[in-house]
């Protein structure tokens, strides 16, 4: 097998461990109730939110089933659920809109960031190399890392 | 409330009255040092002399620094003695006390309340001082800097102490005979010891801010500065990393609903400086080795200190709702108002300083030691800012769409935990590599080992039942799993650096294995303190990701009931009561079963505190190595009467506080001093080694 095939072998090894990841769901009921909140103020997820006496959350996960049981949507169920007791019940903003900023800005600038921090390295590299020019490269004819760990570890330890 | 204040009439209420003049001389003492240690500055700068000399002027706001350390230690202890003595003319001591309450939360009710947490902050910022200027011999003149720049902050918290929100004001109603009480929540033994603990880490980094701002000001030649700010930074990330596990610790046994962290916005605020803390701490190694990254590094340690007011100005403002927000006022604007010209003032010195910070070498590889550190950096930069923008991410929704949103747990686990996993990641490959440039002949022998130990993992967990993709409560995530993989990547990297270092020690000294382990870490306690550090990070990582394991039930139980859970078997014993002057008790005794063997009894509680009138759960633990078996009495059901148990099997939560304990301990090493080592015989040619030098710096 080349090597080629073997790091194709493990990415899809990974990315195949990722997609089963999320697609995991213990059932519709676990997987819509973690995705809201108890509106009682305790902030709990509600199917997590079970505090004896507790003014909301025997209500809303009654009517969670009864949504899931009359065969609505996911979409749907968050929609009325959103109507019915403001978008604070939605664990995270879900509506579309500008709710979407709320998942885009970090992802985008993380991976803005990581461009422009390989641009800067790849940057400073290229000048690095003239600045020294008439000096060995290190990079090009640097010693090889046998010599380089025995002088570190003979100068530092 | 505040109608209900007024001052004290003198004398009347001495304690009160010591403690308010104690803070108006504070206040007095530190203008005098921060107005003082400017002039002083300033005339040494720019060769200017007044009838008295700088040198004595700076010396004068020194010794005042000192004197207001005193004056604030008096203020504090006046507050702790009217707690003691139950000077209910205290308006805060009469909220945050009662008389039974119980002498340890009699002393931790200093920081009970906004007032009192205010002294605190003042207080230790004041010991920070205290020994920074003690300690002025190490680089007077950068001393005098950062101990004029201290003094500042010190004076803004003296200022709203003494206006704005004074722990001395005096109850103008109706005498009380009892206290309000503290908050039930509040009474437990950690909340003795973590709030100083996180207060200590975030008032601690304000040195490494004001060393950073006095050396940018100065343009202090050279790195030393880093050198003397580094233990400043290291003890303050100590002091916060075990405020926040001690708050974690808190949450987990406390507030009864079965986890530790819930990305509540006062845990995130306590998050924020720790992560970019850590960016610093990393980033500081290039600039000290390699004179690179500068502004960087000097903007990490501008905003560690900013997020830690944030993070204050987060829990005080009312902007953002907490459970944890046990001191909310108008006093937020204050912050606002502080952090504002903070930010200012490091912008002004910045762009006017900012030819002394130029990088003397640039980054050559990709591959190298450096680059690690720079994506380490970007990565927890990454998850600092996606953290604070989950954080005010309901505020500017409501600003933009007129509703506030929910950013809960789901929100952070999806986009934090990915790059907590990444940042788990680079903490093994980083070591791996050498500083300048690193072979891909290297990388391959360096990761060879470390790849086998993921791939081995993975193979050992799926074989073992840890399938993320079965729809199973007990099969865990995949985030779990790749934990475990990567963790065990890690380790396996770790081990192997240092033991190739021992090897060479020993090949050296002729000592056992053991013996020259310790001498490699004596010799070289930054590098293998930091090593324990990431290997304590590894572990805490195990502990987290047991929580994709955690599985619960609940119960409405009466006598001889029982509650069968993951091999446990709880059956109900009895249902008492008991109360003594401070509360009342609610709780169950319940035996646990393994298998047919009794293992211990538990007895969770619910408390009603007289007092303040309200209730509490105390949560019954029983902590393996494995997992936890964690037990919340619930309350009754107002119909049966019948108490209801919650049962959660939590794994490996004991690893998260073993985890902590070796980060605690990798920081003590990385604190001592290294010993020189003897000279050896050089293994080396002498033109190479001088040739090639600078690859040595490989601290890490």
């Amino acid at each position: 097998m080349t090597r080629r095939r073997t790091y194709q072998l493990v990415v899809l090894f990974f990315a195949a461990l990722l997609a089963m990841g999320a697609a995991d769901a213990a059932g519709r009921f676990s997987s819509i109730g973690h995705k809201l909140v108890c509106t009682c103020g305790c902030t709990q997820i509600l199917v997590e939110c079970n505090h004896v006496g507790c003014p909301d959350s025997p209500k809303l996960i009654a009517e969670l089933r009864g949504k899931i049981a009359s065969g609505d949507g996911d979409t749907s169920i968050f929609n009325w659920f959103a109507a019915k007791y403001g978008p604070t019940v939605l664990a995270t903003p879900m509506r579309g809109g500008f709710d979407n900023v709320a998942w885009i800005v970090p992802v985008s600038l993380f991976l803005l960031a990581t461009l422009g921090t390989v641009y800067i390295v790849h940057r400073w590299n290229r000048r690095s190399q003239p600045a020294i020019a008439g000096v060995p490269s290190s990079t090009a004819q640097a010693p090889s890392d046998d010599l380089r760990d025995r002088i570190r570890r003979d100068t530092e330890y | 409330m505040n109608q209900q204040l007024t001052s004290a009439p003198v004398l009347s209420h001495p304690m009160p009255q010591f403690g308010s003049f104690a803070l108006l001389l504070a206040l007095m003492l530190s203008v005098y040092t921060l107005l003082a240690g400017s002039i002083a500055l300033w005339q040494m700068a720019y060769g200017r002399r007044g009838r008295i000399s700088p040198e004595k002027l700076a010396e004068t706001a020194r010794r005042a620094g000192i004197a207001s350390f005193i004056a604030v230690a008096s203020a504090a202890f006046a507050l702790v003695w009217a707690s003691f003595t139950n000077d209910y003319s205290v308006a805060y001591i009469l909220h945050h006390t009662n008389r039974d309450l119980n002498p340890a939360y009699k002393f931790s009710a200093l920081w009970s309340g906004q007032e009192g947490s205010l002294l605190l902050w003042a207080f230790l910022l004041s010991v920070y001082g205290f020994v920074l200027r003690l300690k002025h011999k190490v680089d007077v003149r950068l001393s005098a800097y950062a101990s004029t720049i201290l003094s500042s902050v010190q004076v803004f918290f003296l200022l709203i102490l003494v206006f704005a929100a004074p722990p001395f004001a005096l109850w103008q109603g109706a005498p009380q005979p009892d206290g309000f009480g503290l908050n039930p929540l509040l009474q437990y033994p950690e909340m003795v010891i973590h709030p100083p603990m996180l207060y200590f880490g975030y008032v601690g980094f304000a040195v490494p801010f004001a060393f950073a701002l006095g050396a940018l000001m100065m343009r202090y030649p050279g790195e030393k500065w880093i050198a003397i700010t580094r233990r400043w930074t290291m003890i303050a990330w100590l002091f916060l990393t075990c405020g926040i596990c001690l708050g974690m610790h808190w949450a987990y046994a406390v507030l009864g609903w079965g986890g530790y962290w819930g990305w509540d916005p006062v845990e995130n605020a306590s998050f924020l400086p720790w992560l970019t803390g850590t960016a610093f701490l990393h980033s500081v190694m290039m600039q000290e080795k390699r004179g690179m990254m500068k502004s960087w590094n000097v903007w990490l340690i501008f905003i560690t200190f900013l997020l830690t007011i944030l993070g204050t100005d987060l829990t005080r403002s009312g902007l953002v709702s907490s459970v944890h927000a046990f001191a909310q006022s108008s006093i937020g604007s204050w912050f606002t108002t502080f952090m504002v010209i903070v930010f200012a003032v490091c912008l002004f010195t910045y762009f006017l300083q900012r030819d002394h910070l130029k990088s003397e070498n640039k980054l050559e590889s990709v591959v190298s030691r450096e680059a690690s550190f720079l994506f380490n950096n970007l990565v927890l930069l990454a998850a600092c800012f996606t953290i604070l923008w989950g954080t005010l991410f309901p505020v500017l929704s409501e600003y933009v769409q007129g509703s506030k949103v929910t950013m809960g747990a789901p929100y952070f686990n999806r986009v934090a935990v990915p790059v907590g996993l990444f940042l788990l990641f680079l903490t093994g490959v980083g070591p791996l590599l050498a500083w300048r440039s690193t072979s891909l002949r290297s990388i391959r022998r360096n990761m060879i080992l470390p790849c086998i130990a993921v791939v081995f993992t993975a193979v050992v967990l799926i074989a073992f039942g840890v399938r993320p993709w079965k729809d199973d409560e007990a099969a865990g995530g995949i985030y779990a799993l790749l934990a475990f993989s990567i963790g065990a990547g890690v380790i396996t990297a770790i081990s192997s650096e240092f033991l190739r270092g021992a090897g060479v020690v020993r090949t050296q000294t002729r000592k056992n294995l053991l013996s020259s382990g310790i001498l490699l870490v004596r010799r070289n306690t930054r590098r293998y303190g930091g090593y324990l550090v990431h290997f304590g990070i590894v572990v805490l990582f195990a502990g987290l990701a047991g929580s994709a394991f955690k599985q619960e039930k609940e119960l409405e139980m009466g006598f001889g009931d029982s509650i069968e859970l993951s091999g446990y078997k709880l059956v109900c014993q009895s249902f008492t009561q008991d109360s003594n002057k401070n509360y009342d008790t609610d709780y169950a005794l319940l035996d646990v079963y393994k298998g047919t063997k009794k293992i211990t009894q538990l007895a969770p509680e619910k408390r009603f505190y007289n007092a303040s009138q309200t209730s509490s759960t105390m949560v019954a633990i029983h902590s393996t190595l494995a997992r936890d078996l964690y037990v919340v009495f619930e309350g009754r059901n107002p119909e049966t009467n019948r108490p209801i148990i919650r049962v959660i099997i939590n794994p490996l939560v004991s690893w998260i506080w073993i985890g902590v304990g070796i980060v605690v301990l990798g920081t003590f090493i990385a604190l001592a001093p290294s010993i020189r080592p003897a000279l050896t015989g050089s293994l080396t040619p002498k033109s190479e080694e001088r040739e090639l030098q600078p690859v040595a710096g490989g601290a890490a």
